[in-house]
C-alpha cells in the first residue's frame, strides 16, 4: 500500500516541478513624449513609435505613454497605460483601444513651457517596477534638454536604473547645438553617465526608419 | 634540468654526450633482459586481454543471435497462426454459407430434376397406328371389276383420305404440344446450370484457400522447426517492415504536426499565450497533450476493434467490454475532432483579428477593413483538416505495431553486426599487440647495435674454439688437421704452422 503512494507522492512533485515558472518572460515599456516648447511638433513621429512598440509587444506585457512637460512626475501625466491580457484576442482589442488614445492625444497634444525629464524617469521606474516585468524599457521621445521650472527640486535625485534599458528616441539638435555641438555631446553624455551610474543601460537611436534593435 | 646543464659535466659537450651515450647504452645493455622480459610481459597481457575481450563479445554475439532467432521465430509463429487463424475462419465462413443454402439449393435441384423428368415423360412421341385399311383394300381388289368394288374402294379412298389428314393434325398437335414440353424444361436446365456453377464457384474457393492453408502451414512447420531460410525470410521481412512502418510514422508525425499548427495558436486563448513550463510555452504543450491523447484514443480504438495487439489486456477483454470500449474510444475521438475543428476555426479568427490590430498599428486602415470574400474556404479547409486528422491519426497504430515489433529484430541485427565488428577489431588488436611486443624489443636491440655486435662476435669465437676443441677430441692429435679459422675468414694455416700447432698441443 505504501509504494503506490510514495508513487504518487513522487508523481505529484514532479507534477509541481513542471508547472508553470515563475519567471517573467514579460515587457514592461513606459514611453516619455517631449510635449515642451518646438519639440511639441515632433509628437507626430511619437505616435509611429508608440504603434511600432505596441505591434511587437505580447499579451501580459504592459506599456504606458506619459506626457514631459513642466512637472513630469505625477500619474497626471500618464496619457494611456495597459496591461494587456493573457489572451491574444483580448490583447489585440486592448491594443486597438490604446492606440486610439494615444491618436487623440496626438490630435490635442499642446506645448508646454518646461521640460522635466528627471521626473518622467522617476515616474517611469515607479511605474515599471510597480508591474514587476522581467523587462523594462524606457523610451524617452526628447532633445534631452530639461529645463526646468523654478521651484522644481530635480538635482541628487537616487535614480534606480538597475535592470533598466534607458533608450532616447529622436535626439534632435537645439539652434545653440548647431553653434557649439560639444553642448549635444556634454548633453548625450551626462545623461549617459547618469543612467548607467545608477546601474542601467543607455541608447540613443535617432533613425526612427531603423527602429529593428528596439524591443 | 635542460640538455646544455646535462651537458656541462665536461668542459667539451660532444664529450659529454659521448660519455652519456656510452653510459647510457651500457645500462640498456645491462637491463636487457630485464626490458626485453617486461615487454614480453605488458604485450602479452594485452594480446591476451584482447582476445579475452574478443571472445567475451563473440559470446555476447551468439547470445544475442540466438535470442534474437528465437524472438524472430516466435514473432513468425504468432503472425502466422494469425494468418492461418484467418484463413481458417474465411474457409468456415465460405463452407458455413454454402452449407447453409444447401438443403434449399438441394430441394431446388430435385424440383428441377422431377419437373425435367415428368416433362421428359411427356413429351415421349406416340408412334402413329398402323393402318388398318391395307388388308380390307386388298380383298376389296380380289372382288374383281365390278362397280361395287369400285364404289367400295372409292369410299375407302375418301375415309382414309379423311382418316390421314385427321392424323395428321393429331400429330402435329402432339409435335407442338412435345415441343412446348421441352422449351418448359429450359429454365429448369439453367436453374440447374447456374446452381452447379455456384457450387463449383465455392468449392474451387475452398480449394485455393486449403492450398493456400497449405503453404502457410508449411511455413508455420519450417518455423516450428527453426530452419535458417525460416529466419531468413523472417529476418528480411522484418527489416523491409521497419523501413516501411518507420515510413509510414514519419509520414504520421508530419501530419501531428499540420494538426499542432492548427491547434496551437487558438490554445493560447484557453490556457494563455505567454505561461511557460520550462523553456516551452504552456499553449504548446498543451495542444501536443491533445494530440496525443488523440492518438492514444486511436490506439485503444485500434485495440478494442482487434486490429493491432500492442496491448494484451485490451485484446483479452470481453466481447461485451470491447465493444463498450469501442463506443467510448470513437466518443471521445469524435468529440476531439469536433473541438480541434472549432480551435481550427478560432485559429482563422485570431489570424484575421491580428492581422486587422497590424494594419491599425501600422496606419493602414483600409487593409484593416478589407474582407477577403474567398476566406470561407480556406477556413472550411482548416476546419475539415482539424476533424479529420484525429482520425487519420488513429490508424497510426497499424504502423507502430508494425515498427515496435520489427524494432527489436532490426536492433538484434544491428546490435549483433556492431558486436560482431568489435570482436573483429578485439581479435586485429590482440594480433597487433603480440606482433608489437616483438617489434618493441627489436626497437631496444636497435640502440644497443654496438654492443650486440660485440656479443655476437664474441659468442661466434667462444663457439669457434668450443667446435674446435670438440673436433680435436673427436679426431685425436694424431694428424694435423687442416680447418680454416671462423674468425679470419680466408686466412688458412698452412702446414709448417699445423706442424706447429701439432706440437704446442702434444
Amino acid at each position: 500500500m505504501k509504494q503506490p503512494l510514495v508513487m504518487l507522492c513522487c508523481a505529484m512533485v514532479g507534477l509541481c516541478a513542471c508547472a508553470p515558472s515563475a519567471t517573467h518572460h514579460n515587457t514592461g515599456v513606459y514611453l516619455l513624449v517631449d510635449t515642451s516648447g518646438t519639440y511639441n511638433r515632433q509628437v507626430g513621429k511619437a505616435e509611429q513609435i508608440i504603434l511600432f512598440a505596441l505591434s511587437r509587444l505580447q499579451p501580459t506585457d504592459s506599456i504606458a505613454v506619459a506626457r514631459i512637460d513642466t512637472g513630469s512626475f505625477s500619474e497626471k501625466n500618464i496619457i494611456a497605460k495597459a496591461t494587456f491580457d493573457d489572451r491574444p484576442s483580448t490583447a489585440n482589442q486592448q491594443k486597438r483601444a490604446f492606440a486610439s488614445r494615444v491618436e487623440r492625444f496626438i490630435d490635442e497634444s499642446t506645448p508646454a513651457p518646461y521640460t522635466d525629464i528627471t521626473g518622467g524617469l522617476l515616474q517611469a521606474i515607479e511605474f515599471l517596477k510597480e508591474k514587476d516585468t522581467g523587462r523594462k524599457e524606457i523610451l524617452i521621445f526628447s532633445d534631452m534638454k530639461e529645463d526646468l521650472a523654478k521651484g522644481y527640486v530635480r538635482d541628487n535625485l537616487p535614480l534606480d536604473f538597475k535592470g533598466f534599458d534607458v533608450v532616447a528616441l529622436n535626439v534632435t539638435k537645439l539652434r545653440s547645438d548647431n553653434f557649439d555641438p560639444r553642448q549635444y555631446m556634454e548633453r548625450l553624455d551626462s545623461w549617459r553617465a547618469r543612467v548607467e551610474h545608477a546601474g542601467g543601460h543607455w541608447r540613443v537611436i535617432n533613425d526612427l526608419d531603423r527602429l529593428d534593435g528596439l524591443l | 634540468m635542460s640538455m646544455t646543464s646535462l651537458l656541462a659535466f665536461t668542459p667539451w659537450p660532444p664529450l659529454s654526450a659521448l660519455i652519456l651515450l656510452i653510459l647510457g647504452v651500457t645500462a640498456l645493455y645491462l637491463a636487457r633482459g630485464t626490458a626485453h622480459q617486461a615487454i614480453h610481459a605488458l604485450f602479452t597481457m594485452l594480446n591476451r586481454g584482447f582476445r579475452l575481450a574478443s571472445h567475451a563479445v563473440s559470446r555476447g554475439q551468439a547470445r544475442i543471435a540466438a535470442r534474437n532467432r528465437e524472438v524472430l521465430l516466435a514473432a513468425g509463429r504468432e503472425a502466422k497462426e494469425r494468418i492461418i487463424e484467418r484463413e481458417f475462419v474465411r474457409v468456415g465462413d465460405t463452407v458455413r454459407k454454402d452449407l447453409a443454402g444447401y438443403p434449399d439449393m438441394h430441394r431446388r435441384l430435385s424440383e428441377s430434376i422431377v419437373r425435367i423428368e415428368e416433362d421428359q415423360q411427356k413429351a415421349v412421341e406416340v408412334p402413329p397406328e398402323a393402318p388398318g385399311w391395307a388388308k380390307a383394300v386388298e380383298t376389296v381388289a380380289k372382288l374383281g371389276n365390278g362397280k361395287d368394288g369400285t364404289n367400295i374402294l372409292q369410299d375407302i379412298h375418301k375415309s382414309m383420305v379423311k382418316a390421314h389428314g385427321e392424323a395428321m393434325d393429331d400429330y402435329r398437335k402432339a409435335s407442338s404440344e412435345r415441343h412446348a414440353l421441352l422449351r418448359r424444361m429450359m429454365p429448369d436446365w439453367r436453374a440447374i446450370q447456374e446452381t452447379l456453377g455456384r457450387v463449383n464457384t465455392s468449392v474451387e474457393s475452398v480449394l485455393a484457400r486449403s492450398m493456400t492453408i497449405d503453404r502457410h502451414m508449411e511455413e508455420y512447420d519450417a518455423m516450428v522447426r527453426g530452419e535458417d531460410h525460416a529466419v531468413a525470410v523472417l529476418s528480411s521481412s522484418s527489416v523491409v517492415y521497419f523501413f516501411i512502418s518507420a515510413f509510414v510514422l514519419a509520414v504520421a508525425t508530419a501530419g501531428a504536426a499540420i494538426n499542432f499548427t492548427l491547434i496551437a495558436r487558438p490554445m493560447a486563448e484557453m490556457v494563455g499565450g505567454t505561461s511557460f513550463v520550462g523553456d516551452f510555452r504552456t499553449a504548446d504543450i498543451a495542444a501536443l497533450v491533445i494530440i496525443m491523447v488523440e492518438i492514444s484514443m486511436g490506439l485503444f480504438l485500434m485495440e478494442s476493434l482487434r486490429i493491432t495487439r500492442l496491448f494484451p489486456v485490451i485484446s483479452a477483454l470481453s466481447d461485451k467490454m470491447r465493444v463498450r470500449m469501442i463506443v467510448i474510444t470513437f466518443t471521445i475521438l469524435l468529440m476531439m475532432a469536433s473541438i480541434e475543428a472549432g480551435l481550427a476555426y478560432m485559429r482563422e479568427v485570431l489570424l484575421q483579428d491580428e492581422l486587422a490590430t497590424s494594419s491599425v498599428l501600422r496606419g493602414d486602415s483600409a487593409a484593416a477593413a478589407a474582407v477577403n470574400p474567398h476566406l470561407w474556404i480556406t477556413t472550411a479547409a482548416q476546419m475539415g483538416m482539424g476533424f479529420i486528422l484525429p482520425f487519420a491519426l488513429t490508424f497510426v497504430a497499424i504502423p507502430l505495431e508494425t515498427f515496435v515489433h520489427s524494432l527489436r529484430t532490426v536492433m538484434g541485427v544491428v546490435a549483433i553486426g556492431v558486436m560482431r565488428a568489435v570482436a573483429l577489431l578485439f581479435r586485429v588488436l590482440a594480433s597487433g599487440s603480440r606482433h608489437l611486443g616483438t617489434l618493441m624489443q627489436q626497437v631496444y636491440d636497435m640502440l644497443l647495435f654496438v654492443p650486440l655486435w660485440i656479443e655476437t662476435r664474441m659468442a661466434a669465437a667462444a663457439a669457434a674454439e668450443a667446435a674446435e676443441d670438440a673436433a680435436d677430441a673427436a679426431y685425436g692429435v694424431a694428424e694435423p688437421v687442416f680447418r680454416p679459422d671462423p674468425h679470419f675468414a680466408g686466412k688458412r694455416h698452412g702446414p709448417d704452422e699445423a706442424e706447429a700447432l701439432q706440437e704446442a698441443r702434444s
